[in-house]
């Protein structure tokens, strides 16, 4: 316990000092969407990875966190503060009731209904236009603001953001290690095992669902309060995907793989300006290519490989 | 609301249900034997459009031979997806193969995209526009080609898989895989039987639906999707029990947009599928089934 916390002292100052490389300037904008992805990489992989239950609705989740905290803050007038946590509850207790009966679906059917439910999501915020905006968004929702401080540069955006990821990757890591990381790993392995030894498996799946969406939906409040603008297109049924490949290729099961997922899914297209347009054929390719040949990501996946390589250069040596 | 309308809308929801249960058809074949749900399916149903305009516009090939040619590329489609994707998959956990299907699916749709453009392309109706009228509504003359493709295409299917050997091959790797395989069924070739026949039927899905909706490359999600819903109302049937779920749905959906709201069309058979899923997972003439670990 005391390497990984260590190992998180020494990421979240990684982490603190990024900003001095850049001194602001456009990439400080991506690395804001690094820290709100990492959220939503690690909600779902708690999900994917630690639970084995797969959502491809999670994009829903994060879009009624932002559309919440948009419609209080900016309709109502409510405080930003008073707004995110309320948000996440909603959120969260709709999960915990909607997770009865999704989880009791299985493997295929279970992809399909979180489809169907992040679908379903996705056209209300779509055709609720008086509460929403409807498809041409909702604008003018306010900065967070703590005391006398404005969060309306890229810079103090980027510090508030990550203080959430880190503090999210915080509470997961901890979540991973404790008596009910272990009981998820249990279900994830068999469900019927685990259930012999004495773990309410379908409790525990309804939680941790509930746990899952609660992040994606505070990752959407500050998505929305960081942006200032938000439109449905940002919730749909391919940035489920998009998120579902950085879990993927970061690797199941790792806290660390979710933020290595994420910021290349995110930095990906910044480099590929050119490609603009084609970033999903190389999701697509991604999630493919790792499946097949890198089933347990890069996190697993590349000091498995140089392994190999070592194994086959010592090979060739002795011959 | 008059007693027209409801038919005019149960007439073209009759016919958009007949194209559900034929993509819906596609994916009960291949989840009887194989145990996948594909998520490529809806894409099949693109290429099949978007084929038959490529054909028709690079080859200036008459309608008629351009559409068996679609069909075949769709199919070609198929079996490369098959063989590159799911065959050699090292662990084939239900999680993996989502995750491969959806990749795969997202491939096909941006290699059409990269070859086909952003546009929406309309296709030409096989027999003409002229408007039918029946009993107060009317249909298009591509209405009554669809039913009746669909008609053809279920017969065709019912006469494969109970009077052929590969077709009862099929249906015995539907009941038990491993039974199958010890009584000398090469399992791996059905499997590869299943992709064809439902890439092929989905594709003609979407050749004859394109005259009506257009093609464009990202039509595949929603008819996938709906088609999906069909073969869950008939309990993954690949037989009439589909058919049926792919109709109720199709009407369902038509009568809700037309007296309910057009803007919540598509949640109409998100929200079906939903209950069906928490509620009746069996389908909705089904018997429930214990589960086997």
């Amino acid at each position: 316990m005391k390497k990984e916390l260590f190992k998180f002292g020494a990421f979240a100052l990684f982490i603190m000092i990024m900003p001095l490389a850049f001194k602001g300037g456009y990439l400080m904008n991506v690395l804001i969407f690094v820290g709100i992805n990492t959220m939503l990489s690690i909600a779902l992989n708690l999900l994917l990875g630690y639970a084995g239950q797969i959502s491809l609705g999670h994009a829903g989740f994060f879009g009624l966190g932002a559309y919440f905290s948009g419609v209080l803050t900016a309709t109502y007038g409510w405080n930003a503060w008073v707004a995110m946590p309320l948000a996440a509850a909603v959120v969260g207790i709709m999960a915990y009731l909607i997770g009865f009966p999704i989880l009791k679906l299985k493997g295929h059917y279970l992809a399909m209904a979180t489809l169907g439910l992040g679908i379903i999501i996705y056209i209300v915020f779509n055709e609720t236009v008086d509460l929403t905006g409807g498809p041409s968004g909702l604008s003018g929702i306010p900065n967070l603001a703590i005391g006398g401080i404005t969060f309306d540069s890229d810079v103090k955006n980027y510090y508030l953001v990550w203080s959430f990821a880190l503090a999210t990757i915080l509470f997961s890591l901890n979540l991973a290690n404790s008596r009910i990381g272990r009981a998820l790993r249990a279900v994830h392995d068999s469900e019927v095992a685990a259930r012999v030894v004495g773990v309410n498996a379908r409790l525990l799946k309804v939680q941790i669902f509930a746990v899952s969406a609660l992040l994606s939906s505070l990752a959407g409040s500050l998505y929305a309060h960081t942006m200032t603008f938000i439109s449905p297109a940002s919730f749909g049924f391919n940035f489920s995907i998009e998120l579902l490949t950085m879990v993927v290729i970061g690797g199941l099961g790792s806290i660390y793989g979710s933020f290595l997922g994420a910021a290349l899914l995110t930095l990906l297209p910044e480099f590929l300006r050119a490609a603009h347009d084609y970033d999903i054929i190389i999701y697509g390719a991604l999630l493919m290519v790792m499946v097949m040949f890198m089933p347990g990501g890069l996190v697993r996946g590349i000091p498995e490989l140089y392994r190999k390589l070592l194994k086959m250069k010592r090979g060739s040596d002795h011959a | 609301m008059q007693f027209d309308q409801i038919l005019q809308y149960a007439l073209s929801g009759l016919s958009s249900g007949a194209i559900y249960a034929l993509i819906g058809i596609g994916f009960s074949i291949i989840y009887n034997a194989t145990g996948i749900i594909n998520f490529a399916q809806g894409e099949f149903v693109m290429l099949g459009g978007m084929l038959t305009l490529f054909f028709l516009q690079l080859l200036k090939a008459p309608i008629w031979v351009a559409i068996p040619c679609a069909v075949a590329a769709s199919t070609l489609g198929g079996i490369l997806f098959e063989r590159l994707a799911i065959r050699p998959l090292r662990q084939p956990t239900p999680i993996n193969l989502v995750i491969i299907t959806i990749g795969g699916s997202i491939l096909i749709r941006g290699l059409a995209m990269l070859l086909w453009g952003k546009d929406t392309h309309a296709i030409p109706s096989f027999s003409g526009d002229e408007p039918i009228a029946i009993g107060g509504a009317t249909i298009l003359p591509q209405h009554i080609w669809i039913l009746g493709v669909t008609l053809i295409i279920i017969a065709i299917n019912k006469y494969y898989f109970y009077h052929t050997i590969s077709g009862k091959a099929m249906r015995a790797c539907a009941y038990n895989r491993r039974a199958a395989g010890l009584v000398g069924i090469d399992v791996r070739r059905m499997v590869l039987f299943s992709f064809i026949i439902s890439s092929a039927m989905g594709a003609v899905a979407g050749i004859i639906v394109a005259p009506l909706t257009m093609v464009a490359y990202d039509v595949g999600v929603m008819l996938g999707l709906k088609g999906f819903c069909a073969a869950i109302i008939g309990g993954m049937s690949s037989g009439i029990a589909t058919v049926v779920g792919g109709l109720i749905l199709g009407v369902l959906e038509s009568l809700g947009a037309g007296l309910i709201s057009s803007g919540y069309k598509d949640a109409i058979a998100f929200i079906i599928l939903l209950l069906l899923l928490f509620f009746r997972p069996q389908g909705l003439f089904g018997k429930a089934e214990s589960e086997r670990v």
